[in-house]
């Protein structure tokens, strides 16, 4: 119940940002901000619930961006037809990445899906028939309007993205709520456990590695539509180390985390814009700081706590023995 | 005949590189069980080092090497100390993330320091040797003989030393190891130091015919990747076999197939192996 709440009041201010943003600079913040939480959840799904650490994730939002992209300018396609097909093209090619890449374990399928990431980039850069190469994509159309409402004004253009970014955290909450999602979170737990539960490792890992990139593309298509500019740039993985700090400020394999994490960091990031570009001076360190003392980040450890202090209640009122919670271990599994 | 021996001097050039920052790597790998992305930050640092000892300070080439061999060999130490040594019971991911942490403020540290510019390391040695119709830059035929010297130094290291023995000892059995009374933070800050050493001497001998810039570590470090996911993870006679293969791959790739696409030879060769061998060329048993 409390859950809902807290989400309903956030779907609430999401509602009311643009009364409240001072111009349209903070509405381009903010849905820039939605379009990489998009993205963000997508990574957390393989990443956070399955234990899978996908190093490619920037390459497939970039595959969803340049199928937008390349369809719309280069083949006259209408916005939303090239958008439906943004998250589906790049889940297809996750389809093939996946058989491979998955058959190989932890850190060794984060190097490999680095190399894939890294042949993405280079094909974009150098694949000038087919992706202008370094000079980009321009003029990319606005999405059609549809009922009168005009997309390219930022403000309906806010709630589109906004719309997109609901959609998939209830999609997310979905997935993860059910047996597929529990299936996906005994597999980050332990591979031999899981498969001892009868659990196909490498169907549910694919399938998870699919849903995730699709997500990922669909916030590239998203991107795309917005931007309407797009360079070889947004398939680099310094993008996915971005969204992976995001991920880890919030609390890794969290509903809350990645999403609050994706949209609270880039206006931190504003508020050190004395930095620009050495933002990482800060946010390196903050990093590796993170991963030493708040492994959970701040949704995981303050869930944890809030459990801790659930089983304290509880164990007062039983008046019995206290139970020993493995309140850490819990707290991932939240 | 002649374009032929030209590509094979440029693979063995490539691959002497591609051979010192992989041996750090996999020795890494091989104390730690991580894969150490900021190895790749370690070697920019190493040239960034190196051009500012010879452009500010007027040091010579070769003192400049010296230079930075100790500073990076310090930044590693130290990062093994704050950073890999607390997080020794973390799980994986927990360590790769955190490598990730020293890798970007790394870049974003030399980028505040020095500017996003590119620079050009001089050399003293700018001559360019011709036997026949063969010609080789001097620079590059110094890169072949002192990574051949620095691979058998450390091999001689490791196989004769006691040290050195600690090293492989670490690497093959961790437990094995302390039971014999071996100092397990002794050796994994040593062969953080040894490890910083390498990518820096990599990175001063490659730097005058390439660039120095602040992402200059990122193709490197990836390909070293490759070269220790193809010749076993942890494995010294692999890490050097595997450099020599990409190094040549590369020069062949970009002589005979297309320059363009050269960069993507090494990750496309890594897809098609793992996809047939997923335990890697050289070794036995899955990961």
């Amino acid at each position: 119940m409390n859950a809902k709440l807290g989400w309903s009041a956030l779907l609430v201010l999401g509602l009311a940002f643009p009364f409240m943003a001072g111009n349209d600079y903070h509405l381009t913040v903010m849905s820039t901000a939605y379009i990489y939480a998009i993205a963000t959840v997508g990574l957390n799904l393989i990443t956070g619930y399955t234990g899978q650490f996908n190093l490619a994730h920037s390459g497939f939002m970039a595959v969803g961006a340049y199928t937008v992209g390349i369809l719309t300018v280069d083949y006259q396609m209408p916005f939303w037809l090239a958008f439906a097909l943004s998250g589906v093209v790049a889940a297809g090619i996750g389809f093939f990445v996946g058989l491979v890449s998955l058959r190989l374990k932890t850190h060794f399928f984060s190097i490999f899906t680095m190399c894939v990431g890294y042949i993405m980039f280079l094909l974009i850069e150098k694949w000038d028939s087919l992706t202008h190469g370094t000079g980009g994509i321009v003029g990319i159309p606005a999405p059609e309007s549809i009922f009168g409402l005009d997309f390219s004004e930022p403000r309906t253009q806010y709630y589109l993205v906004l719309l997109f970014l609901a959609l998939s955290m209830w999609i997310m909450h979905r997935i993860v709520n059910s047996l597929l999602g529990r299936t996906f979170v005994a597999i980050r737990n332990g591979d031999d456990l899981a498969q001892a539960l009868g659990i196909n490792l490498m169907r549910n890992k694919l399938l998870a590695f699919m849903l995730s990139v699709f997500f990922a593309g669909l916030a590239g298509g998203l991107y795309a539509g917005y931007v309407r500019f797009l360079g070889p740039d947004l398939a680099r993985v310094e993008h996915t180390f971005d969204m992976t700090m995001y991920m880890l400020v919030g609390g890794i394999g969290t509903m809350a985390g990645p999403l609050l994490g994706a949209i609270g960091m880039p206006w931190v990031t504003q508020q050190l814009q004395f930095l620009q570009d050495y933002r990482f001076v800060v946010f390196g360190p903050l990093l590796v700081a993170l991963v030493i003392f708040l492994p959970h980040g701040i949704v995981g450890t303050w869930m944890a706590r809030q459990k801790r202090k659930a089983a304290q209640q509880q164990a007062t009122t039983q008046a019995t023995p206290p139970v020993r919670l493995a309140t850490n271990k819990g707290a991932r599994r939240a | 005949m002649a374009l032929f021996l030209q590509q094979v001097l440029n693979g063995l050039t490539l691959g002497g590189v591609y051979c010192l920052v992989a041996l750090g790597l996999t020795l890494v790998y091989g104390i730690l069980h991580v894969p150490n992305f900021a190895h790749g930050a370690f070697y920019m640092a190493g040239a960034y080092v190196a051009f500012f000892l010879i452009d500010r300070l007027g040091f010579n080439y070769w003192l400049a090497m010296a230079g930075a061999a100790v500073a990076v060999a310090l930044i590693s130490l130290l990062s093994e100390r704050l950073v890999f040594h607390p997080l020794r019971n973390a799980p994986y991911l927990h360590h790769m993330i955190a490598s990730i942490g020293i890798l970007l403020f790394l870049e974003a540290g030399t980028q505040a320091l020095w500017g996003a510019d590119f620079h050009r390391m001089a050399t003293p040695y700018a001559q360019i040797l011709s036997l026949g119709d063969v010609t080789l830059p001097a620079q590059r035929l110094l890169i072949i003989v002192a990574a051949f010297v620095l691979v058998l130094l450390l091999q001689l290291f490791l196989n004769k030393t006691i040290t050195g023995a600690t090293i492989v000892a670490m690497a093959q059995n961790r437990d094995g190891a302390a039971l014999v009374g071996i100092d397990a933070n002794r050796v994994a800050m040593l062969t953080f130091a040894i490890a910083g050493v390498l990518a820096a001497m990599a990175a001063v001998l490659y730097a005058p015919i390439n660039l120095v810039y602040s992402s200059m570590g990122h193709l490197v470090i990836t390909k070293a990747f490759v070269i220790i996911v193809l010749g076993g993870m942890g494995s010294v006679p692999g890490a050097i076999v595997g450099g020599l293969i990409i190094g040549f791959a590369e020069s062949f790739g970009a002589f005979y197939i297309s320059t363009d696409y050269k960069d993507i030879i090494a990750f496309v060769l890594l897809v098609l192996i793992l996809s047939l061998r997923p335990e890697g060329l050289f070794r036995k048993g899955a990961h």
